[in-house]
């Protein structure tokens, strides 16, 4: 144990957790816009692994890892529209239409990437940038401020999603229809449009987390997510739809893991235990939100389609 | 009522609003049949009519949410161009909804400024909203802060969140949809004289309730709803509240029902030290002690929310009471039973949510009328049901009670509302009770139907069960009881004999006015 307390470990460590923490905070900020219009989006696994794999597949035919981004938040909004259309103007069950959307989404990737791909092969990972300056800090630097660009801009959609939540007419017209359908409705604000196009943020993002995933690993495999963009899902009961909530959970979330992972290869846990204790961070969730139950409560239209 | 029941004169001129021979019809009903409809600027002219009259029809003709089949919709002498909620605030026309039209967790400026452009492009300007969201409150009466959230507000307070965001966008015409269904009688009083103002400004107000009382006080014009025709027009001074109520309904109606006196007799529903926690696991029912004896009839009034729920719901076995407490139904303490040894015991329940609690919609009203006691001896045969013995039960009863079904194995949930809750009420009283909780018994049946449940509930008084009636209508609180319990924050503040009860009194009583009575 004594070797897990020393600085480059820590700072190592902590780096890690970041870096893990990325793909959660973008996928549970997505579905935290969805949710404040009152749309549940269960699929988010199934589309992170859509746009993973689309994205990786983009990064061996291609090689540019602007462009695989790009095919990641393309992804993101074709789902979202498809989303959309069910649960908006078709009205569908949205609990049942978010697990057909993952399924569709495990299925799919499987099934392209046993066709175009066959045996994963690595493919360069998003670099790395320093801050200016705040780069150099001694261990603050490199644990905080040595990342590559989409952890950047998952942190720092955090305070911008927030303001847009709090302060502008959409994010406003989002907290409305996701409360009081009916009300919104009697002013004139457009119900379907709101909730559409707050769907399509979430699924941007998440279509964003599903390609920061396979970038950061460089590598793909199917069912890559292995569960991640539930986490995401419940990421958002524990920050209790706030984005700086989310944040937290997706840091504490990193963070345990990293621990995890570092304590395995310092052999500080010992192998025979090391399932187990891949598990921590999906146990110490689960407790969490059983101390966090009925605290904070979810947007009350969630999940119930709007008609007049 | 104060001043503002004398009546403005309506002024000469042409009307805001003019309906012309509207009918619309729905599969098999005629919603509204050649009905017409005008509103001059400077009054409040009301729409009564009883639930499936035709009056919501008729308002949403106005507000284009249905197209008539035949009629025209003209405002300020011009088609009205309505079809949307944003096109009827661009034509200058608001409604106050009866479930009020608010988010709860948004700020009152948030919710007045929801659907405006803002003036700052994406950003939300609530400081200028909020500004002249005081500008109106202080010209119109209507104090409120426009930096609290809607859900901390009173329910008086909601509702002048309401008219503020009619006013805000300067809503020429209101329509105003049984305004009054959650106020106190003071708030009630408050309101009249808020939309007394609009009035003066020449704003012209529609005024839709069945509260026959005030619809005297408070109207200019009076027009009559029934099946889908205007069967009347009148004004306050030309009628009485017996000659509306016969209107609405098509024959004469005993608005207050005969309740000969009845010797009283031994306690049979004794309360003492009951608290009960509410939803939000704050205490809503606070030490409260409350005895009626057999043969009487004790009402609580409360305005909604002060704890009249949790307290039936914790007699009816529902809702577990705080330690320390005691129910007792002809001296047997039943705090721990549940609802089957309850009603072995004596209860009868009449729940507030009828199609909720009260029975089970997609059921027949046979088996409705069964489901307290359907696994009684009486309605099985080896196990089974005897189809037989519960069909000849249920046309006893439908008979008995007068409910209007097409047959005894037709889904309860195409009963109206009064018919429905006549079968619940005659399910509950077929046992002969001892202790009778009848909550919100009439809330939204037809005045025909209440009439006959009234009568219902005092012969069964009559026939010495101890009834705790619960209701928000206050005329029906005064009509039926013997006594009268007042409710405020989960306490009892006062217990009055009927013979001295005043409306105003207990009005004051209601909102925590102690010393009032």
């Amino acid at each position: 144990m004594r070797d897990f307390f020393t600085l480059s470990v820590i700072v190592a460590t902590v780096a890690s957790g970041i870096r893990l923490a990325t793909p959660y905070l973008l996928a549970g900020l997505g579905e935290t816009v969805g949710q404040k219009s009152g749309v549940l989006n269960l699929g988010v696994d199934g589309v992170m692994q859509l746009s993973a794999f689309f994205a990786y597949w983009t990064m061996l035919e291609r090689g540019s890892l602007i462009l695989a981004t790009l095919v990641g938040i393309g992804v993101g909004l074709v789902m979202g529209a498809i989303y959309a259309f069910v649960t908006v103007v078709l009205q569908a069950q949205q609990g049942i239409s978010g697990i057909g959307i993952f399924l569709f989404g495990l299925g799919f990737s499987d099934l392209m990437f046993r066709r175009q791909v066959g045996s994963p092969r690595p493919v360069p990972q998003l670099p790395e940038y320093g801050i200016p300056f705040l780069a150099d800090i001694p261990n603050v630097g490199d644990a905080l401020f040595q990342h590559n660009l989409l952890t950047y801009f998952a942190f720092a959609a955090v305070p911008v999603l927030a303001l847009m939540l709090r302060s502008t007419t959409f994010g406003m017209n989002v907290r409305a229809v996701g409360e009081n359908p009916q009300a919104a409705d009697s002013l004139g604000v457009s119900v379907g449009w709101t909730r559409a196009f707050a769907i399509l943020i979430g699924n941007t993002f998440a279509g964003l987390a599903g390609a920061a995933l396979v970038l950061e690993l460089g590598i793909f495999q199917p069912n890559l997510t292995a569960g991640l963009g539930f986490i995401a899902v419940a990421l958002v009961y524990f920050g209790a739809w706030r984005p700086v909530g989310i944040m937290s959970g997706a840091l504490l979330y990193g963070l345990v893991a990293a621990s995890v992972l570092q304590m395995k290869a310092l052999q500080i846990i010992p192998r025979s235990a090391s399932d187990i204790a891949a598990m921590a961070p999906a146990i110490l969730t689960i407790l969490a939100l059983i101390v966090l139950a009925g605290r904070v409560s979810a947007p009350a239209a969630l999940t119930r389609p709007f008609s007049r | 009522m104060n001043d503002v029941s004398s009546s403005t004169p309506v002024a000469d001129q042409a009307a805001m609003l003019s309906m012309r021979g509207i009918t619309k019809r729905f599969p098999g009903v005629i919603a509204n049949q050649d009905v017409d409809f005008d509103v001059v600027a400077g009054e409040v002219h009301t729409l009564l009519g009883e639930n499936g009259a035709g009056k919501s029809t008729l308002m949403k003709i106005l507000f284009g949410l249905y197209r008539p089949d035949e009629g025209e919709v003209r405002l300020n002498g011009k088609p009205s161009g309505i079809t949307s909620p944003s096109t009827a605030i661009e034509a200058g026309v608001g409604m106050v909804h009866q479930h009020f039209m608010l988010v709860p967790t948004l700020t009152v400026a948030e919710n007045v400024a929801l659907g405006l452009p803002s003036g700052r492009g994406p950003l939300t300007n609530l400081d200028a909203v909020s500004a002249r969201v005081s500008e109106i409150s202080e010209a119109h009466g209507l104090s409120v802060d426009p930096s609290t959230e809607v859900w901390r507000l009173s329910v008086g307070e909601r509702q002048r969140v309401e008219i503020i965001k009619a006013l805000y966008r300067d809503a020429r015409l209101l329509v105003l949809d049984e305004p009054t269904a959650v106020l106190t009688p003071q708030e009630v009083d408050d309101l009249f004289v808020i939309l007394r103002r609009m009035t003066d400004e020449g704003r012209g107000l529609v005024f839709i309730s069945h509260k026959l009382h005030e619809v005297m006080a408070l109207s200019d014009r009076i027009s009559v709803l029934r099946n889908g025709q205007m069967v009347g027009q009148t004004i306050p001074s030309a009628t009485s509240r017996e000659e509306l109520a016969e209107m609405m309904v098509g024959r004469s109606v005993k608005l207050v029902p005969d309740r000969p006196p009845v010797e009283t007799g031994d306690v049979r529903l004794e309360i003492s030290n009951l608290s009960v926690r509410g939803d939000r696991d704050t205490i809503a029912v606070k030490n409260v002690d409350l005895s009626i004896k057999g043969g009487e009839i004790v009402g609580i009034a409360g305005v909604s929310g002060n704890g009249q729920r949790e307290i039936a719901e914790a007699v009816a076995g529902l809702r577990a009471p705080e330690p320390g407490g005691s129910i007792r139904f002809d001296g047997v303490d039943v705090a721990s039973m549940g609802t089957r040894a309850r009603r072995d015991a004596g209860l009868a329940y009449v729940p507030e949510e009828r199609m909720a609690d009260g029975a089970i919609a997609d059921f027949s009203v046979s088996e409705n009328l069964i489901l307290v006691d359907h696994a009684s001896k009486s309605f099985t045969k080896s196990g089974l049901f005897d189809r037989q013995r519960i069909a000849d039960h249920a046309k006893k009863l439908v008979e008995r009670f007068a409910v209007k079904t097409p047959t005894i194995d037709t889904p309860t949930s195409s009963l109206s509302g009064g018919n429905i809750q006549k079968v619940i009420i005659a399910r509950e009283l077929m046992s002969d009770p001892a202790v009778l909780i009848a909550a919100q018994p009439t809330r939204g049946v037809d005045i025909g139907s209440a009439e006959y449940i009234h009568s219902q509930l005092i012969e069964q008084r009559d026939k010495s069960t101890a009834t705790l009636l619960i209701s928000e209508d206050l005329d029906e609180v005064l009509g039926l009881s013997d006594r009268i319990a007042v409710m405020f924050e989960g306490e009892i503040v006062a217990i009055v004999d009927a013979a001295d009860a005043t409306r105003e009194g207990i009005g004051l009583l209601m909102a925590g006015v102690v010393d009032a009575a």
